[in-house]
């Protein structure tokens, strides 16, 4: 893909490789550093942050890999994760708090007990989830920028 | 109540922030599980924790969280700290265990940065 094929609203791509336990989380804070110093209010920063926190996590603890992309369009911020990896068999029971697949490598590092899509879900304004079982998950939540 | 008092009645060291210790702080959320700080608390409060992991730092980092309070007595590690330094996150250190932490610092006129969560009563269990 050239350069030219990416819409001018990407802000950023991040790639996560799963089970890199490490560095969890620093995609989250550079999303949040890199929305600093552009006009846009501090509790709409915050609510990315978080979003794109959970979505880190869970492509760590279940894909084999995943990119996240940042998207600054004039009246929204957008965040699209996708990955690759077993997907999500049943989304409605995914999305209920409480339910989890998380084994003890991910709840060590405080994550895991099943909040993090109905999370996700609570901060966005507008959430989608699609997955195909065997092959990935995509993930894409709109922030928009006047309430 | 300034970050130097919880110090002071906590018995704490601090780890990260010697200079921001003027900071005021008036609420707190304490919990272990890093989804649910991310889910309920609010900037500007401090978290009382017993996780000292880079990922504590970064959900406080997330939420413009004023500090970290880590208890009981946690070993700390190099990246925990070096996390904390980048990102401005003052640590203080007690031995204290979470219940006496919060215990305290209520006493002194600290609240919760939420009183409850909302839901339905309803939905208590979850098959």
């Amino acid at each position: 893909m050239s350069d030219e094929d990416f819409p001018e609203s990407l802000e950023g791509i991040y790639r996560i490789q799963g089970r890199d336990f490490v560095d969890a989380g620093i995609i989250s804070s550079e999303v949040k550093k890199s929305l600093q110093g552009k006009g846009i209010p501090e509790s709409i920063i915050r609510r990315i942050a978080v979003i794109t926190f959970e979505a880190e996590i869970n492509i760590i603890s279940y894909a084999e890999q995943g990119t996240i992309q940042l998207f600054i369009e004039p009246d929204a911020i957008i965040i699209e994760a996708n990955d690759i990896g077993p997907g999500i068999e049943d989304i409605d029971l995914a999305l209920q708090e409480g339910y989890s697949t998380a084994d003890d490598s991910i709840r060590e590092l405080g994550f895991g007990a099943g909040m993090g899509l109905s999370n996700i879900k609570k901060f966005s304004d507008i959430f989608e989830l699609t997955s195909d079982v065997g092959q990935g998950t995509r993930l894409k939540s709109i922030v928009k920028l006047n309430g | 109540m300034k970050l130097s008092e919880i110090r002071d009645l906590l018995d704490a060291r601090v780890i990260v922030g010697e200079d921001k210790l003027d900071i005021e702080i008036t609420t707190a959320f304490g919990a272990d599980l890093m989804s649910d700080v991310l889910s309920f608390a609010r900037s500007g409060c401090l978290l009382i924790t017993g996780l000292s992991n880079p990922q504590a730092v970064r959900t406080a980092y997330a939420l413009d969280i004023a500090a970290i309070l880590v208890c009981r007595g946690k070993f700390l590690t190099d990246k925990f700290i070096e996390t904390a330094r980048e990102l401005g996150i003052p640590i203080l250190w007690t031995r204290f265990i979470i219940f006496e932490s919060c215990g305290r610092l209520f006493q002194k006129g600290l609240t919760g940065c939420i009183r409850k969560t909302d839901g339905n009563e309803e939905k208590i269990i979850v098959r």
